[in-house]
């Protein structure tokens, strides 16, 4: 029992020094380890998975040094959720990697990849704020790696705003989290919570700046306005299975609000109570409305689609902000649909790059690409998904944050704007679907240059990875079909969080293993 | 000692802002460096201020340092000193990728297209600077 909640996080960094070692085996060898070690990876996580909802939060405490003294790992619903959810964006990125030989065209694309899910998978799990700090730091700097992978002008030039971005986040992160220990005199989020009940009115001050401090460095991973200035050129000039997985990268952000702060300054913080809700609201209705005009005057498509992460993430800030039950079930809900989405219509965007020729993806009248009726409706498909229209996932998920809002009172700001903002991403995702794939110019006619034939569109496009594709679009219609079963799961997650005392009690209560072994040692 | 340690955190964090905000790599690398080290001293502090007192505890120690400080200390030093030796080949790199040591580097009619404005498709010429 104890193993697997602990699994999620060791099985990548195992898989990543295997991969690593097996270098000499060549690139093929390097794969198949790759691929089988992301299997196995979602294996474990349903399993991990199943535990999390039979139980209450499964404590591990590394080193058997026990909460607040130690380290301790949680696996709980949300993070549960979370690493299922990750590794399963992951299989799908890794395949299209694999399949567009995009893994080949660097060194260590497998190790970084799953030093990335090691990074990833830890921060969900962990039950310590420094080790999150920690956690960060390793998937940051797997992510500086992949982002960079492949190399190019545009890549390294945003990779060096991105890297920049984040180490100053990263100090921010130190400074808040030093305040903290300074004030509470702990690091384990369950004891800091306790620990902010008890606060004596002089201090509370510093601990509310140093968690809006902290708010800062999770809305520079979640790209919150007016944080989110690197993601649209980060994201769109990045390979397309890396811009996939990182659709999950902008949730870490988001993750850490839901657990550092739902959990410090929850219902029972006293003055200190839930002092970041206005904030989260407010900042995600400003990020939500730039995204959708970003969205709309974006020159690329992977831009655009980037400008789409943004407004997913905006969409769930607002979730957040609205706290309630209902609306952190809608969030969750949500939060699922996006991300499988959003990296389905990054390898869409790939596609359609690879198929114009010259003109890349960009918004101009083309010749017309081959296999576009195929591309066109998986191109539709998921942008229905993702602004959100009936009968798929995407409407689910905004219906079910709506109507958790109409209960606020500021219901009318935030049921306004979603709705706008929806309009103008619809509006901009069918002008860019119909240039893309109706107003184009007819086929290539090509022309012989020195008894060479040279075309500027290539004739025909093999659609490499349409696994992945399909696999990931998927999701919209099974989120549908199965929307009654997922959002009674969403229910007991958004439950599970708002109940931070069996949370607090799980951690804090945790007992030593019993060493079976005893005597031989002594 | 505390009003001195607590300038010297200011003016070190100072510095490191005003540096990070520069328009040329170098300096932001070492306005980063500053930053990491104003945030380790602030960690070193936030155990509080004491002198010899002894780390590990015994029976006949009445007081003693906090050692947590200082290993998250020795934690966020080995992190920014990856960091930063990882920045700093980075900026290489995009010192002879993009032409020159400015963040945005040298502005290129190449990135442009790339980018999406509205110029007519051609074959790709190779400008001066852009295949470094």
């Amino acid at each position: 029992m104890l193993l697997e909640t602990f699994m999620p996080v060791l099985l990548p960094l195992v898989s990543a020094i295997l991969v690593l070692l097996a270098r000499s085996g060549g690139l093929g060898l390097q794969r198949i380890i790759s691929l089988l070690a992301v299997l196995i990876l979602i294996i474990v996580n349903l399993n991990a998975m199943q535990i999390a909802v039979q139980l209450p939060p499964q404590v591990y405490a590394l080193g058997n040094w026990i909460a607040p003294f130690g380290i301790v790992m949680v696996l709980d619903e949300l993070s549960a959720t979370l690493v299922l959810l990750t590794s399963v964006l992951a299989l799908a990125a890794l395949w299209y990697a694999v399949r567009q030989k995009i893994d080949g065209k660097g060194a260590h694309f497998h190790v970084l990849f799953h030093l990335q899910l090691f990074g990833l998978n830890g921060a969900f799990m962990t039950g310590d704020v420094f080790n999150l700090f920690v956690f960060f730091e390793v998937l940051l700097l797997a992510s500086y790696g992949l982002l960079l992978h492949g190399g190019g002008r545009l890549k390294t030039r945003a990779g060096l705003h991105y890297v920049a971005l984040n180490l100053v986040g990263s100090t921010l992160f130190l400074f808040a989290v030093g305040a903290l220990y300074g004030i509470l005199g702990t690091l384990n989020l369950a004891d800091m919570a306790f620990k902010i009940t008890q606060l004596s009115p002089e201090d509370q001050g510093v601990v509310a700046s140093a968690g809006l401090m902290l708010l800062l460095v999770f809305g520079i991973k979640a790209a919150m306005f007016p944080l989110y200035l690197w993601l649209p050129q980060a994201y769109a000039n990045t390979s397309a299975p890396v811009a996939a997985l990182f659709a999950i990268m902008t949730k870490v952000g988001l993750y850490a609000i839901i657990r550092i702060h739902g959990t410090l300054f929850s219902d029972q913080a006293g003055e200190l109570a839930n002092i970041h809700i206005p904030w989260v609201l407010w900042l995600g209705l400003v990020t939500l409305l730039l995204a959708a005009l970003g969205a709309m005057a974006s020159r690329n498509l992977r831009e655009q689609v980037a400008y789409l992460v943004l407004a997913s993430v905006a969409t769930l800030l607002i979730g957040i902000g609205i706290n309630s039950v209902s609306a952190m079930s809608a969030t969750i809900f949500y939060m699922l649909h996006s991300t499988l989405i959003a990296g389905a219509m990054f390898l869409i965007a790939d596609w359609i790059r690879q198929g114009r020729g010259d003109v890349q993806d960009q918004f101009i009248r083309a010749h017309a690409m081959p296999n576009a009726i195929l591309v066109g409706s998986l191109f539709m498909i998921g942008a229905i998904a993702m602004t959100g229209l009936p009968p798929l996932s995407g409407f689910i998920g905004k219906l079910l944050i709506l109507s958790s809002a109409l209960t606020h009172p500021d219901f009318f700001w935030i049921l306004g704007v979603i709705l706008v903002s929806s309009l103008l991403l619809i509006i901009s995702m069918a002008r860019s679907g119909s240039l893309l794939f109706y107003n184009v110019l007819p086929k290539e006619e090509c022309h012989t240059v020195d008894g060479k034939e040279v075309c500027e569109t290539p004739k025909t496009m093999p659609l490499n990875g349409a696994v992945s594709v399909i696999g990931l679009l998927s999701a919209a219609i099974i989120l549908v079909v199965f929307a009654n079963p997922i959002h009674q799961f969403t229910d007991s997650v958004a439950n599970q969080i708002f109940d931070s005392k069996t949370y607090q009690q799980q951690v804090l209560e945790v007992n030593m293993i019993a060493n079976p072994l005893k005597e031989l040692v002594e | 000692m505390e009003w001195l340690i607590s300038i010297a955190i200011g003016v070190m964090t100072a510095a490191g802002v005003f540096l990070t905000l520069r328009a040329r790599t170098f300096p932001v690398v070492l306005g980063l460096t500053l930053l990491a080290y104003a945030v380790n001293v602030f960690l070193f502090t936030m155990g509080r201020l004491n002198t010899g007192l002894p780390a590990v505890i015994n029976d006949a120690q009445t007081q003693y340092a906090d050692p947590l400080p200082q290993a998250l200390v020795l934690t966020a030093i080995v992190i920014a000193f990856g960091m930063t030796a990882f920045l700093i080949v980075l900026a290489l790199k995009a010192r002879s990728e993009l032409g020159n040591d400015h963040v945005d580097g040298v502005h290129l009619a190449k990135d442009e297209k790339s980018l999406g404005q509205t110029v007519p498709p051609k074959k790709a010429t190779k400008s001066a600077g852009g295949e470094l």
